[in-house]
């Protein structure tokens, strides 16, 4: 187990190194962001000033030798923009954006699973087939437009909920939330619904397929047989099963909750890294831009990981070696 | 059932929030400022936001008109002097008193704040400040030079004690942030909220709300929506299409004045073969755009007031020169050119291009407001003059690079270009001076100047102008110098006036800015 995860470790830093190169090269062929700085009323003399303090009359490649430099230190670049640490500002919106993701995720499992093993299980009942024209529906709505709806119904029309912006936070056993007040959850609720509805869909129609796919087994039947109530077969028998592909996409689906909160964010001025991202991307703000997509990538790489031991720990049969 | 709880809870919640203190303020920005510091970072979000907690010595109202703040008086006492008299008994936020040492010290730092993305130098170079006595200040120059409230309106002065190797993050996180202004600051949440409480001591009138937080809310349809659900009270930056539709809502008050900034065409006249332009069946020909007769008749060809009407829902005004009505320099004269095509082909034909030619039309999408719209309803009118042209639109993060310095050797790389210009100063010296003035790196003159248009007499006029300290007489020179520059030598074309609107809940209504900035105290009830 420990040299698999010292493997892991190694190919991350490998794959974050590519990264970063992509990125920094990729990010520095798009315009300039002397543009999106400075004021217009600047003369020449000011704006050459500013092209050499931030260091862009340098030639990229010595831009990127001074950023790899910097990063064996823990210095990912200052942005341009807020003149902090990049990373100071990413990890200060992150966990905005972890309880968003992790609500969403929450509700994508609780739902999506029960919904799921229904439809599986009663294929031709006309609830079945509702859950799937939903999950369908929560497919192909693009979210923009979904937490406009949103909006527009639960805070507009009804009153319900607020539409923009986090709520108070607490702080339990260290950790600050804003699922811990009810101002905060009643504030999260809607954009983690928004952001949870394409999860939602995906993890019904695995669960759906898998419980059709295992129902038929012999060791189903055989659980039957024996007399077992039918709670206990689902519960234990099917659950357990269809596990393997729900864990899967649920674990790589959570890095892509995290790193594609943004539309989410946008829609409900949530104030997390996503939002930043985008506006990062948006005003050129070239470090953080990179100082992100370098976190998103190990936040990746750990859940792969995570993945791959919970496996382990699901099926007895997927053994985790330390040579391959 | 658990669920159904916490839903009850939610709106059990919701009701408690919405009967908070009347007096509070809720603002939904669409431009966060990238920091409390007034000096970090010289652009307008940030620029705005600052006048709550910081005054300036001269004031700058509603309509750019300049107004005592911690000055009481200013003028030119010989030809290269000025005299600030500044107010007396004043106190900072943290009770000490205001005197010509914060002036002397702020000068100082906003000339030196490390990492600045955009600085004040711009307003602050080939200045020499000297205190006279505890309340006066002179500003010494080595040339007459008229623009020195207009360029002070812009620093926002700082206390020397609070600021005293104060850095910018000491500015964001409070500890440094003392001003003279209307709003002390609570706290700032980046990317969720900024929060101001009520300067009981403040030297002028007296702020209306005891506490205002404002949200950034970047997307229009999410500010909005969040004015219509309550969850702010105003907000900036209402998109025009939407317009409409608010003003059939009863719960919202919509306030709306044009701006500083015309939108307005660049077009290349420093090239003999320009980039995007060939005859009709793409061969090279030599830049028509050179020719003024061409200019003039792209000018004619444009219906402003469709423009106005159609793409901008009209909401915005149509423009005949550099800046509305109302501001300092802009001349009697000119008015807007009319909608003749008749003309126009008439004078396409005069300068050789009775069949026209092939143009490519660069403009931003997402930088003024409907630029995109604009520059496909432009193509379609030159089209109608015989010009072939085509629309190529990109983020500003592309397209403000490549216009300025795309081409060969740092050149502007487009042939014919949408822009706009917001004039900072409230003058009509400041588009003179960037866009139409020749490209003088040495001497800082024509920045902007993206057509590189040039004019000897326009720039001997523009530079008299900015040398020429009496008001009325440099309000001549630079409307002769634009009547010069727009009207005969059609060195840009000016095509609208952008329009912004504010909403409020109803009860409120804001005193629309020119300078488009969105500053409570301009906030009333009514």
């Amino acid at each position: 187990m420990t040299a698999f995860i010292l493997r892991r470790s190694l190919q991350s830093i490998v794959v974050l190194f590519i990264m970063s190169l992509i990125v920094f090269v990729g990010v520095n062929l798009v315009g300039d962001p002397v543009d999106m700085l400075i004021n217009p009323e600047a003369d020449q003399a000011e704006i050459d000033r500013v092209i050499r303090d931030l260091g862009l009359d340098r030639p990229v490649s010595e831009q990127y030798w001074y950023f790899v430099l910097n990063a064996f230190q823990g210095d990912l670049g200052r942005s341009f923009i807020f003149g902090e640490p990049a990373l100071k500002l990413i990890v200060q919106r992150m966990p905005a954006t972890m309880e968003l993701a992790l609500v969403s995720l929450l509700m994508a499992v609780v739902f999506g699973i029960p919904l799921g093993i229904y439809a599986g299980l009663k294929p031709t009942s006309r609830i079945s087939k509702t859950i799937m024209a939903g999950s369908i529906l929560g497919f192909s709505m693009p979210t923009f437009w979904v937490g406009i709806i949103l909006i527009m119904f639960f805070s507009v029309h009804l009153g319900w909920l607020p539409s923009t912006g986090r709520g108070d936070v607490d702080t339990f056993f260290g950790v600050t939330s804003s699922v811990f007040t009810l101002d905060g959850l009643s504030h999260i609720f809607l954009p983690a619904f928004n952001l949870a509805l394409f999860k939602l869909s995906s993890v019904i129609r695995l669960a759906r397929a898998g419980t059709r796919e295992v129902i038929l087994q012999d060791y189903i039947k055989f659980a039957r047989a024996k007399g077992l109530a039918e709670s206990r077969v689902v519960r234990i028998h099917l659950l357990k099963n269809i596990m393997i592909p729900v864990i899967t996409i649920i674990g790589l689906e959570f890095g892509s909750l995290i790193a594609f909160s943004t539309v989410t964010e946008t829609v409900f001025a949530w104030p997390g890294m996503g939002k930043l991202i985008i506006d990062s991307i948006y005003n050129l703000d070239r470090p953080v831009v990179v100082a992100y997509l370098m976190i998103i990538v190990v936040i990746f790489v750990m859940l792969n990981l995570i993945v791959d031991i919970l496996y382990s720990v699901l099926d007895p049969r997927v053994r985790i070696k330390g040579v391959s | 059932m658990k669920f159904s709880k916490f839903l009850m809870t939610s709106f059990a919640a919701i009701g408690l929030s919405i009967s908070a203190n009347a007096a509070d303020l809720r603002v939904g920005l669409k431009s966060e400022p990238s920091s409390i510091d007034p000096h970090y970072h010289n652009l307008g979000p940030n620029n705005g936001f600052a006048t709550h907690i910081f005054g300036t010595l001269v004031g700058s109202d509603e309509n750019q008109q300049h107004y005592p703040d911690l000055a009481v008086s200013w003028k030119p006492i010989n030809d290269t002097t000025w005299e600030f008299k500044l107010r007396k008994g004043v106190k900072w936020h943290d009770g000490s008193a205001f005197s010509a040492d914060d002036v002397m010290f702020t000068v100082e730092r906003a000339q030196n704040v490390p990492n600045s993305p955009s600085s004040f130098v711009t307003y602050l170079k080939g200045k020499t400040f000297k205190k006279i006595d505890s309340h006066t200040i002179h500003v010494v120059t080595a040339k007459p030079y008229p623009l020195m409230p207009n360029d002070l309106s812009t620093v926002k002065i700082i206390s020397a004690t609070a600021g005293n190797g104060a850095s910018t993050e000491d500015y964001n996180s409070g500890k440094a942030t003392v001003g003279t202004g209307p709003y002390k600051f609570v706290e700032w949440v980046p990317g969720d909220r900024i929060v101001l409480e009520r300067n009981a001591s403040y030297h002028g009138t007296k702020a209306a709300f005891d506490k205002v937080t404002f949200k950034p809310i970047k997307a229009g349809p999410a500010r909005i929506s969040a004015l219509l659900a309550g969850d702010v009270d105003f907000i900036d930056n209402v998109p025009p299409l939407d317009v409409a539709r608010l003003k059939t809502e009863k719960n919202v008050q919509l306030s709306s004045g044009p701006s500083n900034r015309v939108i307005y065409l660049h077009m290349d006249q420093f090239r003999e073969n320009s980039p995007h332009i060939t005859a009709k069946d793409g061969s090279p020909i030599k830049n028509p755009l050179m020719d003024v007769r061409v200019r003039k008749a792209i000018s004619l060809s444009i219906n402003r007031d469709a423009i106005v009407s159609r793409v901008m829902e009209g909401i915005a005004v149509k423009a005949g020169q550099l800046l509305p009505a109302g501001f300092h320099g802009v001349s009697e004269n000119m008015k807007p050119d009319p909608y003749d095509t008749k003309m126009a082909k008439k004078l396409m034909a005069e300068a050789g291009y009775p069949d026209g030619f092939k143009m490519t039309i660069h403009g931003p999408n997402d930088r003024y407001i409907n630029d995109a719209k604009i520059a496909e309803a432009l193509a379609q009118m030159l089209n109608r003059v015989g010009i072939d042209a085509s629309v190529e639109t990109m983020p500003k993060a592309v397209y403000f690079k490549r216009a300025s310095r795309g081409g060969p050797n740092k050149s502007p790389e487009f042939s014919f270009m949408l822009l706009g210009w917001g004039a900072g100063s409230g003058e009509a010296s400041s588009p003179l001076k960037a866009l139409l003035h020749t490209y003088d790196k040495s001497k800082g003159m024509g920045a902007a100047n993206r057509g590189r248009h040039t004019d000897a007499k326009v720039d001997a006029l523009v530079q008299k102008a900015l040398a020429t300290v009496d008001a009325d007489a440099r309000g001549k020179l630079l409307a002769e110098a634009t009547e010069k520059a727009v009207g005969e030598n059609y060195g840009v074309i000016p095509m609208h006036y952008q329009v912004n609107t504010w909403a409020a809940k109803k009860g409120y209504s804001y005193l629309p800015r020119t300078d488009e900035r969105t500053i409570v105290t301009g906030l009333s009830k009514n």
